[in-house]
Protein backbone atom coordinates (compact mmCIF):
# COMPACT_ATOMS: atom_id res chain seq x y z
CA UNK A 1 0.00 0.00 0.00
CA UNK A 2 0.80 3.47 -0.96
CA UNK A 3 2.43 5.57 2.20
CA UNK A 4 -0.59 8.21 2.21
CA UNK A 5 -3.29 5.55 2.09
CA UNK A 6 -1.03 4.48 5.71
CA UNK A 7 -0.57 7.97 6.81
CA UNK A 8 -4.73 8.32 6.39
CA UNK A 9 -5.66 5.15 8.02
CA UNK A 10 -3.52 6.15 11.18
CA UNK A 11 -4.46 9.59 11.43
CA UNK A 12 -8.38 8.39 11.16
CA UNK A 13 -8.23 5.95 13.77
CA UNK A 14 -6.34 8.39 15.76
CA UNK A 15 -8.53 11.09 15.36
CA UNK A 16 -11.85 8.53 15.96
CA UNK A 17 -9.99 7.51 18.96
CA UNK A 18 -9.90 11.25 20.57
CA UNK A 19 -14.04 11.94 19.73
CA UNK A 20 -14.96 8.52 21.57
CA UNK A 21 -13.11 9.87 24.12
CA UNK A 22 -14.04 13.33 26.49
CA UNK A 23 -10.88 14.36 25.95
CA UNK A 24 -11.57 16.25 22.67
CA UNK A 25 -15.10 17.72 24.01
CA UNK A 26 -12.92 19.33 27.54
CA UNK A 27 -10.66 20.35 25.26
CA UNK A 28 -12.43 22.03 22.82
CA UNK A 29 -15.01 23.81 25.14
CA UNK A 30 -11.96 24.94 27.58
CA UNK A 31 -10.00 26.55 24.40
CA UNK A 32 -13.08 28.21 23.37
CA UNK A 33 -13.82 29.66 26.83
CA UNK A 34 -10.25 30.54 27.20
CA UNK A 35 -10.34 32.59 24.03
CA UNK A 36 -13.78 34.32 24.79
CA UNK A 37 -12.76 35.43 28.47
CA UNK A 38 -9.34 36.49 27.49
CA UNK A 39 -10.25 38.68 24.24
CA UNK A 40 -13.31 40.19 26.22
CA UNK A 41 -12.33 40.53 29.51
CA UNK A 42 -8.84 40.29 29.65
CA UNK A 43 -7.80 41.66 26.00
CA UNK A 44 -9.95 44.51 26.52
CA UNK A 45 -11.68 43.91 22.77
CA UNK A 46 -14.57 46.29 23.37
CA UNK A 47 -12.22 48.97 24.96
CA UNK A 48 -9.64 48.98 22.18
CA UNK A 49 -11.71 50.05 19.36
CA UNK A 50 -9.39 48.29 16.65
CA UNK A 51 -11.29 46.61 13.90
CA UNK A 52 -8.42 43.98 14.01
CA UNK A 53 -8.06 40.55 16.38
CA UNK A 54 -3.81 41.26 16.71
CA UNK A 55 -3.87 42.12 20.18
CA UNK A 56 -6.94 40.79 22.02
CA UNK A 57 -7.07 37.65 20.39
CA UNK A 58 -4.20 36.42 18.95
CA UNK A 59 -1.71 37.31 21.30
CA UNK A 60 -3.26 34.68 24.21
CA UNK A 61 -2.81 31.72 21.57
CA UNK A 62 1.33 31.30 22.51
CA UNK A 63 0.08 30.69 26.18
CA UNK A 64 -3.26 28.90 25.92
CA UNK A 65 -0.98 26.36 23.91
CA UNK A 66 1.70 26.04 26.23
CA UNK A 67 -0.81 24.04 28.30
CA UNK A 68 -3.50 22.99 26.31
CA UNK A 69 -1.13 21.30 23.28
CA UNK A 70 1.18 18.97 25.64
CA UNK A 71 -2.29 17.85 27.19
CA UNK A 72 -3.23 16.65 23.50
CA UNK A 73 0.05 15.61 22.15
CA UNK A 74 0.65 14.11 26.20
CA UNK A 75 -0.96 10.51 25.24
CA UNK A 76 0.32 10.05 20.98
CA UNK A 77 3.10 7.89 22.28
CA UNK A 78 2.82 7.43 25.75
CA UNK A 79 -0.41 5.42 25.99
CA UNK A 80 0.88 3.29 22.96
CA UNK A 81 3.52 1.82 24.81
CA UNK A 82 1.81 1.96 28.35
CA UNK A 83 -1.15 -0.38 26.54
CA UNK A 84 1.26 -2.01 24.47
CA UNK A 85 -0.22 -1.11 21.26
CA UNK A 86 2.71 0.07 20.16
CA UNK A 87 3.76 -3.73 19.51
CA UNK A 88 1.18 -3.88 17.35
CA UNK A 89 1.31 -0.64 15.31
CA UNK A 90 5.31 -1.26 14.31
CA UNK A 91 4.58 -5.08 13.07
CA UNK A 92 2.08 -3.81 11.02
CA UNK A 93 2.76 -3.63 7.49
CA UNK A 94 3.67 0.50 7.27
CA UNK A 95 7.05 2.36 7.98
CA UNK A 96 7.98 3.89 11.42
CA UNK A 97 7.67 7.53 10.36
CA UNK A 98 4.07 6.86 8.45
CA UNK A 99 2.73 5.69 12.25
CA UNK A 100 4.17 8.73 13.06
CA UNK A 101 3.58 11.14 10.76
CA UNK A 102 -0.07 9.71 10.83
CA UNK A 103 -0.65 9.98 14.28
CA UNK A 104 0.64 13.80 14.62
CA UNK A 105 -0.79 14.84 11.23
CA UNK A 106 -4.50 13.49 13.61
CA UNK A 107 -3.65 15.41 16.30
CA UNK A 108 -2.77 18.81 14.23
CA UNK A 109 -6.19 18.03 12.37
CA UNK A 110 -7.76 18.00 16.22
CA UNK A 111 -6.19 21.60 17.00
CA UNK A 112 -7.34 23.03 13.54
CA UNK A 113 -10.59 22.40 14.36
CA UNK A 114 -10.77 23.78 18.15
CA UNK A 115 -8.53 26.53 16.22
CA UNK A 116 -11.70 27.08 13.60
CA UNK A 117 -14.63 26.87 16.21
CA UNK A 118 -13.26 30.19 17.27
CA UNK A 119 -15.20 31.39 14.06
CA UNK A 120 -17.93 33.47 15.59
CA UNK A 121 -15.13 36.05 16.78
CA UNK A 122 -14.23 36.84 13.51
CA UNK A 123 -17.90 37.04 12.63
CA UNK A 124 -18.18 39.85 15.74
CA UNK A 125 -15.16 41.92 14.73
CA UNK A 126 -16.60 41.77 10.70
CA UNK A 127 -19.86 43.20 11.94
CA UNK A 128 -18.61 45.63 14.47
CA UNK A 129 -16.02 46.95 11.88
CA UNK A 130 -13.93 46.43 9.02
CA UNK A 131 -10.90 44.26 9.75
CA UNK A 132 -8.70 43.35 7.14
CA UNK A 133 -9.75 39.84 7.24
CA UNK A 134 -6.33 38.88 5.26
CA UNK A 135 -4.64 39.79 8.12
CA UNK A 136 -7.08 37.59 10.48
CA UNK A 137 -6.82 34.41 7.98
CA UNK A 138 -2.67 34.99 7.95
CA UNK A 139 -2.75 34.90 11.78
CA UNK A 140 -4.76 31.99 12.09
CA UNK A 141 -2.59 29.91 9.60
CA UNK A 142 0.40 31.31 11.76
CA UNK A 143 -1.48 30.09 15.39
CA UNK A 144 -2.45 26.78 13.76
CA UNK A 145 1.55 26.53 12.60
CA UNK A 146 2.20 27.86 16.30
CA UNK A 147 0.21 24.45 17.49
CA UNK A 148 1.85 22.49 15.46
CA UNK A 149 5.16 22.96 16.91
CA UNK A 150 3.88 22.94 19.88
CA UNK A 151 2.42 19.68 19.44
CA UNK A 152 5.68 18.26 17.56
CA UNK A 153 7.65 19.19 20.99
CA UNK A 154 4.74 16.89 22.96
CA UNK A 155 5.42 14.15 20.06
CA UNK A 156 9.06 13.81 21.56
CA UNK A 157 8.14 14.02 25.37
CA UNK A 158 5.62 11.77 24.79
CA UNK A 159 7.50 9.05 22.72
CA UNK A 160 10.50 9.63 26.01
CA UNK A 161 8.22 7.72 28.90
CA UNK A 162 5.34 5.14 29.47
CA UNK A 163 3.99 7.92 31.81
CA UNK A 164 1.52 10.89 30.36
CA UNK A 165 1.72 13.28 33.55
CA UNK A 166 5.75 12.96 33.17
CA UNK A 167 5.13 13.78 29.05
CA UNK A 168 3.03 16.67 29.84
CA UNK A 169 5.39 18.46 32.21
CA UNK A 170 8.25 17.81 30.04
CA UNK A 171 6.48 19.28 27.01
CA UNK A 172 5.16 22.23 29.05
CA UNK A 173 8.53 23.06 29.91
CA UNK A 174 10.06 22.81 26.54
CA UNK A 175 7.47 24.98 25.33
CA UNK A 176 7.39 27.33 27.76
CA UNK A 177 11.31 27.48 26.30
CA UNK A 178 10.00 28.19 23.25
CA UNK A 179 8.07 31.04 24.28
CA UNK A 180 10.47 32.49 26.91
CA UNK A 181 13.24 32.97 24.79
CA UNK A 182 11.52 35.23 22.99
CA UNK A 183 9.71 37.05 25.62
CA UNK A 184 10.44 40.94 26.31
CA UNK A 185 11.53 40.93 29.86
CA UNK A 186 13.23 37.69 29.02
CA UNK A 187 15.32 39.12 26.17
CA UNK A 188 16.59 42.33 28.43
CA UNK A 189 17.46 39.78 31.08
CA UNK A 190 19.41 38.04 28.40
CA UNK A 191 20.74 40.97 26.97
CA UNK A 192 22.07 42.29 30.20
CA UNK A 193 23.52 38.67 31.22
CA UNK A 194 25.37 38.01 27.96
CA UNK A 195 27.18 41.73 27.83
CA UNK A 196 25.05 43.04 24.64
CA UNK A 197 26.45 39.88 23.17
CA UNK A 198 23.56 40.35 20.46
CA UNK A 199 24.74 37.77 18.21
CA UNK A 200 24.54 35.21 21.02
CA UNK A 201 20.66 37.24 21.89
CA UNK A 202 19.59 36.63 18.61
CA UNK A 203 20.04 33.08 18.29
CA UNK A 204 18.30 32.55 21.53
CA UNK A 205 15.65 34.75 20.92
CA UNK A 206 15.21 32.92 16.70
CA UNK A 207 14.11 29.75 18.84
CA UNK A 208 11.20 31.59 19.82
CA UNK A 209 7.74 30.95 18.28
CA UNK A 210 6.64 34.74 19.41
CA UNK A 211 9.31 36.11 17.26
CA UNK A 212 7.98 34.00 14.32
CA UNK A 213 4.38 34.47 15.12
CA UNK A 214 4.54 38.29 15.49
CA UNK A 215 4.86 38.95 11.96
CA UNK A 216 2.08 36.42 11.31
CA UNK A 217 -0.12 38.90 13.37
CA UNK A 218 0.49 41.51 10.88
CA UNK A 219 -0.39 39.78 8.30
CA UNK A 220 3.12 38.62 6.87
CA UNK A 221 3.00 35.32 5.54
CA UNK A 222 6.83 35.19 5.60
CA UNK A 223 8.68 32.63 4.15
CA UNK A 224 11.21 32.57 6.71
CA UNK A 225 8.85 32.31 9.72
CA UNK A 226 6.57 29.23 8.07
CA UNK A 227 10.11 27.94 7.44
CA UNK A 228 11.25 27.80 11.21
CA UNK A 229 7.62 26.28 11.90
CA UNK A 230 8.20 23.22 9.77
CA UNK A 231 11.50 22.24 10.05
CA UNK A 232 10.94 22.39 14.11
CA UNK A 233 8.13 20.09 13.39
CA UNK A 234 10.23 17.96 10.99
CA UNK A 235 13.21 17.94 13.48
CA UNK A 236 10.63 17.02 16.32
CA UNK A 237 9.29 13.91 14.58
CA UNK A 238 12.41 12.82 13.76
CA UNK A 239 13.88 12.85 16.92
CA UNK A 240 10.75 11.04 17.75
CA UNK A 241 11.14 7.94 15.69
CA UNK A 242 15.23 8.33 16.30
CA UNK A 243 13.76 7.70 20.26
CA UNK A 244 11.02 5.07 19.22
CA UNK A 245 14.02 3.16 17.19
CA UNK A 246 16.33 3.30 20.40
CA UNK A 247 13.64 2.01 22.97
CA UNK A 248 13.32 -1.17 20.68
CA UNK A 249 17.40 -1.72 20.05
CA UNK A 250 18.38 -1.27 24.01
CA UNK B 1 7.99 -20.02 5.51
CA UNK B 2 9.83 -19.15 8.26
CA UNK B 3 13.38 -19.53 8.88
CA UNK B 4 15.80 -18.41 12.35
CA UNK B 5 19.29 -18.96 11.97
CA UNK B 6 21.80 -18.28 15.10
CA UNK B 7 19.13 -15.83 16.19
CA UNK B 8 20.67 -13.43 18.87
CA UNK B 9 19.86 -10.30 21.50
CA UNK B 10 21.36 -8.97 24.25
CA UNK B 11 19.80 -6.79 26.64
CA UNK B 12 22.87 -4.93 28.37
CA UNK B 13 24.61 -7.70 30.17
CA UNK B 14 21.73 -10.44 29.68
CA UNK B 15 21.91 -12.58 26.45
CA UNK B 16 18.10 -13.23 26.57
CA UNK B 17 17.79 -15.30 22.85
CA UNK B 18 20.91 -17.32 22.34
CA UNK B 19 21.95 -18.21 19.25
CA UNK B 20 18.31 -19.92 18.19
CA UNK B 21 18.04 -21.79 14.63
CA UNK B 22 14.71 -23.06 13.57
CA UNK B 23 12.38 -23.01 10.61
CA UNK B 24 8.45 -23.26 10.37
CA UNK B 25 7.14 -24.68 7.42
CA UNK B 26 2.93 -24.43 5.86
CA UNK B 27 0.99 -27.06 7.13
CA UNK B 28 3.08 -26.92 10.70
CA UNK B 29 2.12 -25.67 14.07
CA UNK B 30 5.21 -25.31 16.19
CA UNK B 31 4.65 -24.84 19.55
CA UNK B 32 7.20 -22.72 21.43
CA UNK B 33 7.72 -23.66 25.36
CA UNK B 34 9.83 -22.63 27.99
CA UNK B 35 9.76 -21.21 31.58
CA UNK B 36 8.80 -17.43 32.04
CA UNK B 37 12.16 -15.05 30.91
CA UNK B 38 13.06 -17.73 28.47
CA UNK B 39 13.27 -15.82 25.73
CA UNK B 40 10.11 -16.87 24.08
CA UNK B 41 8.47 -13.56 23.53
CA UNK B 42 11.61 -11.45 22.45
CA UNK B 43 11.85 -14.32 20.13
CA UNK B 44 8.71 -13.91 18.69
CA UNK B 45 8.99 -9.96 18.55
CA UNK B 46 12.40 -10.08 16.74
CA UNK B 47 10.18 -12.78 13.65
CA UNK B 48 7.80 -10.26 14.00
CA UNK B 49 9.98 -7.62 13.00
CA UNK B 50 9.07 -5.42 16.49
CA UNK B 51 13.02 -5.86 17.90
CA UNK B 52 15.87 -5.87 15.99
CA UNK B 53 18.27 -8.86 16.34
CA UNK B 54 21.81 -8.26 17.94
CA UNK B 55 22.94 -10.88 15.20
CA UNK B 56 21.14 -13.60 13.33
CA UNK B 57 18.81 -13.83 10.34
CA UNK B 58 15.13 -14.13 9.81
CA UNK B 59 13.11 -14.82 7.27
CA UNK B 60 9.70 -14.73 6.73
CA UNK B 61 8.52 -15.71 3.22
CA UNK B 62 11.65 -15.49 2.07
CA UNK B 63 11.71 -11.71 2.89
CA UNK B 64 14.14 -10.77 5.31
CA UNK B 65 12.46 -9.18 7.95
CA UNK B 66 15.08 -6.16 8.54
CA UNK B 67 15.88 -5.69 4.71
CA UNK B 68 11.83 -6.30 3.52
CA UNK B 69 10.05 -5.62 6.35
CA UNK B 70 6.94 -4.51 4.62
CA UNK B 71 6.39 -7.57 2.49
CA UNK B 72 7.70 -9.70 5.30
CA UNK B 73 5.11 -8.26 7.90
CA UNK B 74 2.37 -8.10 4.84
CA UNK B 75 2.13 -12.42 5.51
CA UNK B 76 1.96 -12.48 9.08
CA UNK B 77 -0.47 -11.95 11.83
CA UNK B 78 0.49 -11.43 15.40
CA UNK B 79 -0.69 -11.42 18.26
CA UNK B 80 1.19 -10.05 21.25
CA UNK B 81 1.66 -11.07 24.62
CA UNK B 82 -1.63 -9.71 26.56
CA UNK B 83 -3.06 -8.98 23.78
CA UNK B 84 -3.10 -4.83 23.73
CA UNK B 85 -5.62 -3.73 21.62
CA UNK B 86 -6.81 0.48 21.23
CA UNK B 87 -8.84 0.45 24.66
CA UNK B 88 -11.01 3.66 23.04
CA UNK B 89 -12.52 2.44 20.05
CA UNK B 90 -15.15 -0.06 19.67
CA UNK B 91 -14.13 -4.04 18.70
CA UNK B 92 -15.66 -2.94 14.61
CA UNK B 93 -13.96 0.29 14.95
CA UNK B 94 -10.54 -1.82 15.78
CA UNK B 95 -11.05 -4.72 13.01
CA UNK B 96 -11.64 -1.91 10.54
CA UNK B 97 -8.69 -0.02 11.64
CA UNK B 98 -6.72 -3.20 11.46
CA UNK B 99 -8.25 -4.22 7.96
CA UNK B 100 -7.73 -1.09 6.72
CA UNK B 101 -4.10 -1.00 7.52
CA UNK B 102 -3.63 -4.38 5.79
CA UNK B 103 -4.74 -2.54 2.89
CA UNK B 104 -8.55 -4.34 2.71
CA UNK B 105 -10.92 -1.91 1.07
CA UNK B 106 -15.14 -1.77 0.64
CA UNK B 107 -16.47 -4.94 0.20
CA UNK B 108 -13.03 -7.03 0.83
CA UNK B 109 -12.96 -5.32 4.32
CA UNK B 110 -16.28 -5.77 5.25
CA UNK B 111 -15.97 -9.63 4.10
CA UNK B 112 -12.52 -9.86 6.25
CA UNK B 113 -13.70 -8.03 9.33
CA UNK B 114 -17.45 -10.62 9.57
CA UNK B 115 -15.04 -13.61 9.28
CA UNK B 116 -12.67 -12.84 11.68
CA UNK B 117 -15.88 -11.79 13.99
CA UNK B 118 -17.46 -15.37 13.37
CA UNK B 119 -14.26 -17.07 13.87
CA UNK B 120 -13.30 -15.45 17.32
CA UNK B 121 -17.23 -15.29 18.42
CA UNK B 122 -17.32 -11.35 18.71
CA UNK B 123 -20.96 -11.00 17.77
CA UNK B 124 -22.81 -9.91 20.79
CA UNK B 125 -19.54 -7.49 21.66
CA UNK B 126 -19.33 -5.70 18.36
CA UNK B 127 -20.19 -2.54 19.25
CA UNK B 128 -19.20 -2.30 22.40
CA UNK B 129 -15.92 -0.41 23.35
CA UNK B 130 -12.14 -2.28 23.89
CA UNK B 131 -12.06 -1.01 27.40
CA UNK B 132 -15.58 -1.92 28.38
CA UNK B 133 -14.58 -5.56 27.42
CA UNK B 134 -13.49 -9.33 29.85
CA UNK B 135 -10.64 -10.42 29.88
CA UNK B 136 -11.29 -13.20 27.32
CA UNK B 137 -13.04 -10.80 24.62
CA UNK B 138 -10.28 -8.90 24.75
CA UNK B 139 -8.12 -11.29 23.73
CA UNK B 140 -10.23 -12.84 21.18
CA UNK B 141 -10.56 -9.07 19.82
CA UNK B 142 -6.64 -8.73 19.29
CA UNK B 143 -6.78 -12.35 18.06
CA UNK B 144 -9.33 -11.23 15.55
CA UNK B 145 -7.12 -8.46 14.49
CA UNK B 146 -3.82 -10.83 13.91
CA UNK B 147 -6.32 -13.15 11.87
CA UNK B 148 -8.56 -10.33 10.07
CA UNK B 149 -5.55 -10.59 6.33
CA UNK B 150 -5.84 -14.56 6.47
CA UNK B 151 -2.32 -14.21 6.47
CA UNK B 152 -0.29 -17.35 5.59
CA UNK B 153 2.14 -16.83 8.90
CA UNK B 154 0.79 -16.79 12.88
CA UNK B 155 2.87 -15.82 15.58
CA UNK B 156 0.97 -15.85 18.72
CA UNK B 157 2.26 -14.86 21.73
CA UNK B 158 -0.02 -17.18 24.77
CA UNK B 159 -2.76 -17.05 22.35
CA UNK B 160 -4.56 -19.13 25.14
CA UNK B 161 -3.78 -16.95 28.17
CA UNK B 162 -6.53 -15.76 30.29
CA UNK B 163 -9.21 -17.37 28.68
CA UNK B 164 -11.81 -20.39 30.47
CA UNK B 165 -12.00 -23.46 29.67
CA UNK B 166 -14.10 -23.33 27.23
CA UNK B 167 -12.71 -20.72 25.39
CA UNK B 168 -9.33 -22.16 25.23
CA UNK B 169 -10.67 -25.35 23.83
CA UNK B 170 -12.12 -23.10 21.11
CA UNK B 171 -8.97 -21.18 20.06
CA UNK B 172 -7.28 -23.89 20.25
CA UNK B 173 -9.58 -26.03 17.27
CA UNK B 174 -9.16 -22.89 15.49
CA UNK B 175 -5.49 -22.59 15.46
CA UNK B 176 -5.01 -26.46 14.97
CA UNK B 177 -7.58 -26.10 12.25
CA UNK B 178 -5.58 -23.36 10.65
CA UNK B 179 -2.90 -25.01 11.12
CA UNK B 180 -3.43 -27.78 8.37
CA UNK B 181 -2.57 -24.53 5.46
CA UNK B 182 -0.77 -21.90 7.68
CA UNK B 183 2.66 -21.81 9.49
CA UNK B 184 1.59 -20.98 12.77
CA UNK B 185 4.50 -20.19 16.03
CA UNK B 186 2.67 -20.23 19.15
CA UNK B 187 3.73 -19.87 22.79
CA UNK B 188 2.59 -21.14 25.92
CA UNK B 189 3.47 -22.56 29.09
CA UNK B 190 0.67 -24.95 28.97
CA UNK B 191 1.73 -28.36 28.18
CA UNK B 192 -1.51 -29.87 27.18
CA UNK B 193 -1.27 -27.67 24.76
CA UNK B 194 1.42 -29.07 22.74
CA UNK B 195 -0.39 -32.17 22.89
CA UNK B 196 -3.88 -30.56 21.61
CA UNK B 197 -2.92 -28.25 18.78
CA UNK B 198 1.21 -28.66 18.38
CA UNK B 199 2.36 -30.99 15.24
CA UNK B 200 6.30 -29.87 16.52
CA UNK B 201 7.42 -28.48 19.90
CA UNK B 202 10.51 -26.20 20.59
CA UNK B 203 11.40 -25.73 24.40
CA UNK B 204 13.47 -22.86 24.71
CA UNK B 205 15.20 -22.46 28.12
CA UNK B 206 17.86 -19.29 29.12
CA UNK B 207 17.43 -18.62 25.12
CA UNK B 208 18.51 -21.18 24.22
CA UNK B 209 17.02 -24.18 22.60
CA UNK B 210 17.01 -27.24 24.71
CA UNK B 211 14.86 -29.91 23.17
CA UNK B 212 12.85 -29.86 19.28
CA UNK B 213 10.83 -32.35 18.20
CA UNK B 214 7.05 -34.05 18.19
CA UNK B 215 4.81 -34.24 20.84
CA UNK B 216 5.95 -37.70 21.36
CA UNK B 217 9.56 -37.81 20.36
CA UNK B 218 9.95 -35.15 23.39
CA UNK B 219 7.48 -37.61 25.83
CA UNK B 220 9.81 -40.48 25.02
CA UNK B 221 12.47 -38.16 26.38
CA UNK B 222 10.76 -38.71 29.98
CA UNK B 223 12.27 -41.78 32.31
CA UNK B 224 8.85 -42.50 32.14
CA UNK B 225 8.34 -43.32 28.50
CA UNK B 226 7.69 -47.03 27.96
CA UNK B 227 7.68 -47.74 31.99
CA UNK B 228 5.56 -50.31 32.86
CA UNK B 229 2.88 -49.80 35.84
CA UNK B 230 1.27 -53.12 37.50
CA UNK B 231 -0.79 -54.03 40.70
CA UNK B 232 -0.87 -56.72 42.40
CA UNK B 233 -2.75 -58.64 45.04
CA UNK B 234 -1.29 -61.15 47.38
CA UNK B 235 2.41 -60.09 46.64
CA UNK B 236 4.67 -59.33 49.06
CA UNK B 237 6.51 -55.85 48.21
CA UNK B 238 10.14 -57.08 48.17
CA UNK B 239 9.49 -60.04 46.66
CA UNK B 240 8.10 -58.37 43.17
CA UNK B 241 10.37 -55.67 43.39
CA UNK B 242 13.55 -58.45 43.54
CA UNK B 243 12.05 -60.68 40.28
CA UNK B 244 11.32 -57.61 38.60
CA UNK B 245 15.21 -56.03 38.55
CA UNK B 246 16.57 -58.95 37.87
CA UNK B 247 15.24 -58.22 33.91
CA UNK B 248 17.03 -57.23 31.08
CA UNK B 249 15.40 -54.37 30.28
CA UNK B 250 14.53 -52.72 33.79
CA UNK B 251 16.61 -49.82 34.77
CA UNK B 252 15.18 -48.94 38.04
CA UNK B 253 12.10 -50.30 39.99
CA UNK B 254 9.96 -48.83 42.91
CA UNK B 255 6.84 -49.95 44.66
CA UNK B 256 4.21 -48.93 46.97
CA UNK B 257 1.93 -50.87 49.20
CA UNK B 258 -1.39 -50.32 50.19
CA UNK B 259 -4.00 -52.13 51.20
CA UNK B 260 -2.03 -55.41 50.83
CA UNK B 261 -1.92 -54.51 47.05
CA UNK B 262 1.36 -54.17 45.68
CA UNK B 263 1.42 -51.04 43.01
CA UNK B 264 5.14 -51.39 41.12
CA UNK B 265 6.41 -49.21 38.76
CA UNK B 266 9.34 -50.54 36.50
CA UNK B 267 11.67 -48.11 34.57
CA UNK B 268 13.05 -49.54 31.24
CA UNK B 269 16.93 -49.00 29.98
CA UNK B 270 15.39 -47.71 26.44
CA UNK B 271 12.06 -46.53 25.88
CA UNK B 272 9.77 -47.83 23.31
CA UNK B 273 11.02 -51.12 22.02
CA UNK B 274 8.30 -52.70 24.27
CA UNK B 275 10.96 -55.63 25.37
CA UNK B 276 10.31 -54.46 29.30
CA UNK B 277 6.76 -55.04 28.50
CA UNK B 278 7.25 -58.25 27.10
CA UNK B 279 9.92 -59.18 29.95
CA UNK B 280 7.24 -58.02 33.18
CA UNK B 281 4.58 -59.97 31.25
CA UNK B 282 6.20 -63.26 32.06
CA UNK B 283 7.65 -62.48 35.06
CA UNK B 284 4.54 -61.92 36.51
CA UNK B 285 2.86 -65.39 35.15
CA UNK B 286 1.02 -66.59 38.58
CA UNK B 287 0.44 -63.59 40.28
CA UNK B 288 -2.74 -61.95 41.05
CA UNK B 289 -2.51 -58.82 38.59
CA UNK B 290 -5.32 -56.09 38.71
CA UNK B 291 -3.88 -53.66 36.80
CA UNK B 292 -1.26 -53.82 33.80
CA UNK B 293 -0.38 -50.05 31.69
CA UNK B 294 2.61 -48.77 29.72
CA UNK B 295 3.47 -45.58 30.39
CA UNK B 296 3.62 -42.97 27.35
CA UNK B 297 6.02 -40.28 29.01
CA UNK B 298 4.63 -37.36 30.72
CA UNK B 299 5.42 -33.87 29.00
CA UNK B 300 5.86 -32.21 32.51
CA UNK B 301 8.48 -34.27 33.48
CA UNK B 302 10.73 -33.90 30.69
CA UNK B 303 9.71 -30.40 30.77
CA UNK B 304 11.18 -29.78 34.65
CA UNK B 305 14.38 -32.41 33.76
CA UNK B 306 15.20 -30.10 30.88
CA UNK B 307 14.72 -26.81 32.34
CA UNK B 308 16.04 -27.31 35.43
CA UNK B 309 19.09 -29.26 35.29
CA UNK B 310 20.06 -28.57 38.85
CA UNK B 311 17.78 -27.81 41.65
CA UNK B 312 19.92 -24.79 43.42
CA UNK B 313 19.01 -22.48 40.86
CA UNK B 314 22.60 -21.53 40.45
CA UNK B 315 22.99 -18.69 38.37
CA UNK B 316 24.38 -19.69 35.09
CA UNK B 317 27.12 -16.85 33.40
Amino acid sequence: MNPLGNIKTIAKRELLAYFSSPVAYVFIVIFLLLNGFFTFMVGGFFERGEASLANSFFTWHPWFYLFLVPAVGMRLWADERRVGTLELLLTMPIAPWEAIVGKFIASWLFLGLALVLTFPIVLTVNHLGSPDNGVIFAAYVGSWLMAGTYLAVSCITSAITRSQVVSFIISVVACLFLILAGFPPVINLLQSLTNNWQWLVDVITSFSVITHFEGFQKGVLDSRDILFFLSVIGFSLFTTSVILRTHRTS
Amino acid sequence: MIKVENLTKIFGAKRAVDGVSFSVERGEVLGFLGPNGAGKSTTMRMITGFLPPTSGKITVGGFDILEQPIPAKKLMGYLPENAPAYTDMTVYGFLDFAAEIRGLRGAAKKAAINRAVELCFLNSVLHQNVDTLSKGYRHRTCFAQSIIHDPDILVLDEPTDGLDPNQKHEIRQLIRKMGEQKAIIFSTHILEEVDAVCSRAIIIDRGRIVANGTPAELRRKSEWAGAVTMRVNGQAANAVQEKLNRLRAAKKVTTATEGGKVTVTVYPRTAGDGDLTREVIEASSGWQVEELRTEEGRLDEVFRSITMPDTTGKETR
